[in-house]
């Protein structure tokens, strides 16, 4: 890891001096220990700053549809294999020109101490390299080797705890939503860590009617929740942004990790692996599950 | 709403009636409803049907709308598959339903509270029967609880006070609520004072 920060610095202090991109955006050391923030350079003498560690958690691709980091130019991001599949998804949502972004894929073991739930299902610990599968959206720079062995893709222990809420009984699932939903303070963290969320104009902003109501009440976050897991079903790529901005705690990756499994079960499709495929919502197949209709 | 709660779920006769809320399509659905009503078919008067261009523009905003607003179940209905009269809206929303349904039941709907449907323009018995049913499904399952209390707990007093009326919901005082998870948490007492 200590090679690999330092091939980092030497990549940023590269492109910045370069001019090849004008703004490089990495992890920097936090105000704590076992920390780490989003770095933004836009000079080659910062490139020092940047840190790659245990705790690299923040999903940077979420920086790159921010009018304030595109608006100076080419923009440099430093990506884990789970992020590089948010700029998947990006880009097949033509989100943002890839000629104006180079991606500095890490190869990655996994992050937290103690590892995260979801690093131990992770199947993309080193994104792709140019030159290889072209459906695989290939990084312009791939640093380091991951040890970590890759899991399975359809690895059904990542999908364990959905298992567990659809082994309730419908007013168990119920009243466990209830609890979880009532908690939210509706900060809209999870919405804006998401790489994905990248609205102007977000549904719960509209008020005209007003769609969604913005207080905390129940019904107010119940409506959000669901309206969020749907905007997100079949596009989500399972980086657990939001659940780790969540103040309170709330589960929101099994919402999205349902709807990625409902997504897998009818449209055989995986969010944010394949760049050249069209996003599962965005197109249908005729022959698509029927039997729900009368 | 304050001389006669839920009078319009009570027909006026205290028997408590379903209310569904239909989002259909102006092509087919709407169509055939029509059909239904012009061969004076009887059916349910339980429903109440919203117009749209097309199931695909029904958005899962709706549903929930609907049952913020005190539905007890919603139909979504529209042009066969193929039939579309802008092509391709329902087989989009197709996808968006099947996702969607699967969403609510994960998080404890009853789907026989949300179904869907393809009625034609030619299909104005269809409409009938597929109300019929849907209707006596929900009217099988009774009020939708679950979402009218989540509605008293965040202000909506009219539907504190239906509930209260009608003798409290499973806790078996009348004139109770069931306290709401965040309100048992912080041990206070039920309100109805937390506006929108």
């Amino acid at each position: 890891m200590a090679d690999a920060v330092e091939e980092l610095r030497a990549l940023a202090r590269d492109l910045l001096s370069k001019g090849a991109v004008q703004v490089f955006v990495g992890y920097g050391a936090g105000s704590v220990a076992n920390r780490t923030i989003p770095l933004i350079i836009t000079s080659a003498d910062r490139a020092g700053e940047l840190v790659w560690n245990k705790h690299c958690l923040n999903n940077l691709a979420v920086y790159l549809t921010r009018q304030e980091v595109l608006k100076r130019g080419k923009v440099a991001v430093v990506l884990k294999g789970c992020d590089a599949r948010a700029v998947t998804g990006l880009l097949q949502e033509t989100q943002i020109p890839r000629e104006r972004v180079v991606l500095v894929g890490m190869a990655c073991d996994g992050m937290g101490e103690p590892l995260l739930e979801m690093c131990r299902h992770c199947d993309v610990h080193t994104p792709a390299a140019p030159g290889g599968d072209a459906h695989r959206l290939a990084c312009d720079h791939v640093i380091g080797t991951a040890t970590a062995a890759n899991a399975a893709p359809d690895d059904e222990a990542a999908f364990a705890d959905v298992a567990k809420i659809e082994a309730m009984s419908p007013a168990q699932r119920w009243a466990f939503w209830q609890e979880q939903f009532s908690r939210c303070v509706r900060c809209y963290a999870c919405r804006q860590v998401c790489p994905l969320c990248y609205c102007k104009r977000c549904a719960v902003e509209k008020n005209e009617p007003q769609w969604i109501a913005s207080s905390a009440h129940e019904a107010g976050n119940f409506a959000w929740h669901m309206i969020r897991a749907m905007h997100l079903a079949g596009r989500c790529v399972a980086c657990g942004a939001c659940e780790r901005a969540c103040p309170q705690h709330i589960p929101l990756t099994l919402l999205s990790k349902k709807m990625a499994k409902s997504v897998a079960a009818h449209f055989k499709y995986r969010a944010g692996t394949d760049p050249t495929a069209a996003p599962a919502v965005k197109t249908f197949d005729s022959s698509d599950d029927n039997s729900f209709f009368r | 709403m304050d001389q006669e709660p839920q009078s319009e779920q009570t027909s006026g006769t205290g028997v408590w009636q379903p209310k569904v809320i239909a989002f259909v399509c102006n092509w087919c659905t709407y169509a055939g409803a029509d059909l239904a009503g012009t061969s004076r078919l009887k059916y349910d008067a339980n429903i109440r049907v919203i117009r749209l261009p097309c199931t695909g523009r029904i958005d899962p905003l709706f549903v929930i709308k609907a049952f913020e607003r005190g539905a007890d179940g919603v139909l979504v209905s529209g042009c066969h598959p193929g039939d579309c009269h802008y092509n391709t809206g329902n087989y989009h929303a197709r996808r968006r339903w099947t996702l969607f349904r699967e969403l609510l039941e994960f998080v404890g709907v009853d789907l026989r509270r949300v179904q869907f449907a393809w009625v034609s323009a030619a299909e104005g018995a269809k409409w009938a029967e597929v109300v019929n049913a849907m209707v006596q499904h929900v009217r099988e399952l009774g009020p939708f609880d679950g979402y009218h209390i989540m509605l008293a707990h965040s202000g909506q007093t009219e539907w504190l006070k239906t509930m209260a009326a009608k003798g409290g919901n499973g806790s078996g005082v009348p004139g109770t609520l069931p306290v709401s998870p965040r309100e048992a948490k912080e041990e206070g007492g039920v309100t109805d004072g937390r506006r929108c």
